[in-house]
This record gives structure tokens, C-alpha cells and sequence, in this order.
């Protein structure tokens, strides 16, 4: 691996922005905005899981929801389960990786072309929806944790310190420990990709039958890719279920369609951009949702009609552009 | 001297097409080849069917005498084949030198080691850093081939290299192809006569997915039924 300045100040002024996010915010907002900041952080997670696949990876995931549902769902039951959240956490990274890894396998490895990849990971998560709905009944209960058909599991246990199951985090700690996991996460996902196989993995999407002619396995890295993706989906979905509740919502279309949006608005090929683009468009929907005149789905909508046809290349890279244009005129 | 790669009555059929038709040949180690052969003729065929691209509807092929016919395409260019395939095939998002660099290596500063020496060898040192979608075609020529030349494969198949080049681009090229056969086994595909005698020892000529003839450079021009397949007239 071989890091470049340029890298290194980025990773270090994301860890700054972290850093800050978590010790300032929780000093000034509210408890019940903390909490929803919370949530919006997660789904930065999510979407920067699905910006570094697709981005980087070219690969056309419209179901990346699955990861993060499993993920939550997986740490609901096993947290509820053992009673303690430490070995919960291990676990519901570990099955959404494994998933991702196993799908990855069916569809590289089966060498299925791009807009079927779309489709079968689209499929996955809604099959999961369906099934998370149809578990409604008695019988459809893990150990001691019943999945509760539409309704989730609302008594989703939050984190608890390392074996110390009656010491649970408070909302404000596990708003840092979501910041910090944000940061970490886009970290790593920047060093991956300046490593031998992320170099590798870019120049798979760039051109496939190249990288395969220079002697790389162009299957087994995508499945790389795909499962460190399904990896950090989960990790979204065990800190969203830490201030919501798992609910097979997670595995909605309205949710895998919006992961889509925030990534194409953010800008794909950046890891920033899919982050930034989330949390935008998720404050406008939300403060939209508090004025009753404005539908926030149909906002959405047009919002992302929109960036579609004045930033089609995503809001990031455009600002980029923009940025350098004004810096280049500024120049003597 | 010894068989670097042997093809047994390799056939590729694409539905009722045979492109390749029962192609039996021999590329010894360091050899320079020509292949030529009418439009349609099954060149880039078999050079697909060698490199794993396409799987073969029949026959075999062998690199030093192990048979290879069923492996992917990265496995092949594990074992030291590398292609410059007719459509240019780069990264134009990358860099000329970031593209060269991938060429697979243990360490990485001895790959960049490779690639930096790959580029200069080829005249384009200047270029290691432009984005490859921006530049000319011939340099994109030149890139291509530095990918090809980096990991030094022991056979380089070269599918019109010297496609869309000028005439002293060309002979540039010529130069270089007999300085890299001098370490590498090349098999090359080409239309341009000129450049053909200027670099052949054996020519074999491709027509209708079959070998039609094989042997010396002069022998081959002088043949008529070259002329004639060329010229599109039926051979017997
Ligand atoms: N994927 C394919 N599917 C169907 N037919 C094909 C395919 N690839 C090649 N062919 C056919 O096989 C024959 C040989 O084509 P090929 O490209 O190998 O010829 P070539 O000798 O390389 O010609 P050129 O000099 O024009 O590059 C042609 O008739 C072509 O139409
Ligand atoms: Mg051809």
C-alpha cells in the first residue's frame, strides 16, 4: 500500500470532522435531534457501503438494504438472546458479510451481467421484506426474540459496554460511537482502495477484460469488494437499530430506492459524496416532513429529477469542478 | 528448439460460423510470428481461444506441453501471455503509469520499477502521468503496449499494433517489435506488407479459419493463392 498525501489529509480531516461531530454535537442538540442525528449517520454508513462498491467497484447494487437489514436483525435477536450486546455486535457484522459473500460468489462467480446483478440484489431485499413482514406468528420466533412480522422488534436492546450487559450506552454515547464508526468506516474504505487489490478492484471497473488479460481475477475481487460492502451496510443496520428499532422497513424498496438517490445526488466514484448527499437530502425530507403541505416522497422525487438534470454527476465532483475553475480564474 | 505453445485442430464455432477451423500450429520459444489473413479470416478468433477469452468448441492448446485449453483468462496470463488485443483495451480513468503499474508483481516499487522502464522503453516516459482517456490514439497504442511488455511475458501477441499509425510511427514500431523479440516470443497480426517484411522470419496466413500456408516471408508474397485470397478470389 502505498498512501499519498493527498489521502492521508483526507482521512485525517474526516477523523477531525468526527472527532468534532462527536464531542460538540451532543453538548448542543437535543436529545430527540441527537437521536435523529444518529439515524442520519447510519444511513451515511449505508450509503458510503454502496458508494464504495458501485463507485469503485462498478458494481450495480440496487438492494444494498439487505445488509443493513440483516445486520440490525441479526443483532436484535442475538442481543435479545445472550442478553448482552458484546458478542451481538461480532455477529451481526459477521452474517451480513457472509451473505454478502455468498450472493457475491452466486452472482460473479455465475458471471451474470450488470443489470441482472441490479436486479437480483433489488429482488433480495425485497424478498427479505416480505419475509420480515410474514413473521408476525408465535412461530416465528428465535430463541426468545419473536422477529414480530411488520412490527420488527421494537425491544431491540441498545449497546451495552463490553460485558457489561446492565451498563447501556446512553443515546448520546451511541451517537458518538456512530459518528466515530462513520469515520473510521470511510478511514479504511480510503486505504482499501489505495491498496494492491482497491487498485485493482478500480481498475476491474474501469475495464474488466483488461484487468483479466494482466492476469487478475476480476470474480474474486469484485466478491472482495462486495462482501467489505455488505460488511459496512451491516454495520449501519446494527446502529440504526440502536436508535430506531429493527423493522422490516430496513429492507424496503422506499429504502433501497433512497440509498440509490443519496449515492447518484452525492456523486458516484467518491467516497465523501454519497455521505454528504445523504445527509442533505435526508434534513431537507425530514424538515419537509414537518410542514404538512409538502409531500417529502414527492420531494424526493423531484429533488432527485433534479440533481439528475443539473448535477448529473453528483453534487461532490461538481462542486469539485467548480471549485478548481474559480481557484484556476483567481490564479494571475 | 522447443514449443512454447502448440494448438491441436483448434476449432471455434459461433452457431453456424466457424471462425476457427481445425487451426494445428507451433510458436517455439522466442520466435517472431506473423499471422496474416484476409478481413473475417479468424486471427483475433484464435488469439481469443489462446488467451482464454473464448472457450474452443474443439481442440486443444498447450503451453510447454501442459494442456491449458480450459483455463480462465487471468490463468493464462499468469503463465506469461500477454495480449494487445485489436480494440484498444486500457483504463482511461487512470494514469498511463497507474495502468502500467498493475502488471502483476510481487513488490510493489519493483512494479513500478517494471512499468517506469516499460514506458520509457516504448518513448513515452513523458506521458507516465496523463490520464490515458486523453491521450492520442497512437499513444494509446504505446500504453497498451507498455501494459503488454511490463509483466515481460514470455509469448506477447500483438493484434494490429500498428493500426491507425503513421508511416514513421510504424517503422518506430518495427524497430521495437524486433528489440522486444529478442526477450519475448511475439506472434503478430498484420496487414501492412511493408511491416511484415521488415520484421517476419515465418508468416502463416489465416484464410477462411484455416491454415492456408505457412513458411518463409518471400516464399509466402510470392505465393499466388496469397494474392488471390487477398483479392478475394476463391482458393482451391
Ligand atoms: N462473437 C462472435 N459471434 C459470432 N461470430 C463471430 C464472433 N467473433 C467473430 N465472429 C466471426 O468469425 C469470423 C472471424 O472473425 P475474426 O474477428 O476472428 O477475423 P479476423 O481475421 O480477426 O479479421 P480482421 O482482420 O477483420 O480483424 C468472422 O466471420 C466474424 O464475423
Ligand atoms: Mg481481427
Amino acid at each position: 500500500m502505498t498512501v499519498n498525501v493527498r489521502t492521508a489529509l483526507q482521512i485525517v480531516a474526516a477523523l477531525i470532522v468526527a472527532g468534532l461531530a462527536a464531542w460538540l454535537l451532543p453538548q448542543y442538540l437535543e436529545l430527540f435531534t441527537l437521536i435523529n442525528a444518529t439515524v442520519f449517520v447510519s444511513m451515511g454508513l449505508l450509503a458510503l457501503s454502496l458508494g464504495l462498491i458501485w463507485g469503485f467497484g462498478g458494481i450495480l447494487c440496487f438492494g444494498q438494504t439487505a445488509f443493513f437489514g440483516i445486520g440490525g436483525y441479526t443483532y436484535a435477536v442475538a442481543a435479545i438472546n445472550f442478553g448482552d450486546t458484546t458478542w451481538a455486535v461480532p455477529l451481526a457484522l459477521l452474517v451480513p458479510t457472509a451473505v454478502a459473500a455468498a450472493l457475491g460468489y452466486l452472482m460473479f462467480f455465475g458471471r451474470i451481467s450488470d443489470v441482472y446483478m441490479g436486479v437480483i440484489t433489488l429482488t433480495t431485499t425485497l424478498i427479505l421484506f416480505k419475509f420480515a413482514n410474514s413473521t408476525a406468528g408465535d412461530q416465528w420466533t428465535i430463541g426468545t426474540a419473536p422477529l414480530g412480522g411488520f412490527n420488527g422488534i421494537p425491544g431491540t436492546p441498545p449497546l451495552n459496554f463490553p460485558l457489561d450487559p446492565s451498563n447501556q450506552l446512553a443515546p448520546e454515547q451511541v451517537f458518538v460511537v456512530a459518528v466515530l464508526a462513520l469515520g473510521i468506516c470511510y478511514a479504511v474504505a480510503k486505504l482499501i482502495l489505495r491498496t494492491r487489490f482497491g487498485r485493482v478492484a478500480v481498475a476491474i471497473k474501469e475495464n474488466e477484460l483488461r484487468a483479466e488479460l494482466l492476469g487478475y481475477d476480476v470474480r474474486l475481487h469484485k466478491l472482495g469488494l462486495f462482501a467489505i460492502g455488505g460488511f459496512m451496510a451491516g454495520l449501519a443496520g446494527i446502529l440504526f437499530a440502536n436508535c430506531v428499532f429493527v423493522s422490516p422497513t430496513m429492507f424496503s424498496l422506499s429504502y433501497a430506492g433512497q440509498v440509490i438517490i443519496w449515492v447518484l445526488v452525492g456523486g458516484i466514484g467518491t467516497l465523501v459524496g454519497p455521505v454528504i448527499g445523504c445527509m442533505l437530502i435526508q434534513a431537507l425530507t425530514t424538515y419537509a416532513g414537518t410542514l404538512s403541505a409538502i409531500d417529502p416522497n414527492l420531494l424526493l422525487g423531484v429533488l432527485f429529477m433534479l440533481a439528475v438534470v443539473v448535477v448529473p454527476k453528483g453534487l461532490l465532483p461538481t462542486a469539485t469542478t467548480i471549485l478548481l475553475r474559480l481557484m484556476r480564474r483567481g490564479e494571475p | 528448439m522447443t514449443a512454447l505453445l502448440t494448438t491441436e485442430g483448434l476449432q471455434m464455432r459461433f452457431g453456424g460460423v466457424v471462425a476457427v477451423d481445425g487451426v494445428s500450429l507451433a510458436i517455439n520459444e522466442g520466435e517472431l510470428r506473423c499471422l496474416i489473413g484476409p478481413n473475417g479470416a479468424g486471427k483475433s478468433t484464435f488469439f481469443k481461444c489462446l488467451t482464454g477469452q473464448y472457450k474452443p468448441t474443439a481442440g486443444r492448446i498447450f503451453w510447454r506441453g501442459k494442456d491449458i485449453t480450459a483455463l480462465d483468462p487471468f490463468a493464462i496470463a499468469r503463465l506469461g501471455v500477454g495480449i494487445k488485443t485489436q480494440v484498444p483495451s486500457l483504463f482511461d480513468g487512470l494514469t498511463a503509469l497507474e495502468g502500467v503499474c498493475l502488471c502483476r508483481h510481487s513488490s510493489e516499487a519493483e512494479a513500478k520499477r517494471r512499468a517506469m522502464r516499460a514506458l520509457e522503453r516504448l518513448g513515452i516516459g513523458a506521458l507516465a502521468n496523463r490520464r490515458v482517456g486523453l491521450l492520442a490514439h497512437g499513444q494509446r497504442q504505446l500504453v497498451e503496449l507498455a501494459m503488454v511488455v511490463a509483466p515481460e511475458p514470455d509469448l506477447i501477441i500483438l493484434d494490429e499494433p500498428t493500426a491507425g499509425m503513421s508511416t514513421e510511427e510504424t517503422n518506430r514500431a518495427a524497430d521495437l517489435i524486433r528489440e522486444l523479440n529478442q526477450q519475448h516470443a511475439i506472434v503478430v497480426v498484420e496487414h501492412d506488407m511493408q511491416f511484415i517484411r521488415a520484421i517476419a522470419r515465418t508468416v502463416t496466413v489465416f484464410h477462411q479459419g484455416r491454415v492456408l500456408m505457412e513458411d518463409s516471408a518471400a516464399t509466402v508474397f510470392a505465393d499466388p493463392r496469397v494474392r488471390d485470397v487477398y483479392l478475394g478470389k476463391a482458393v482451391a
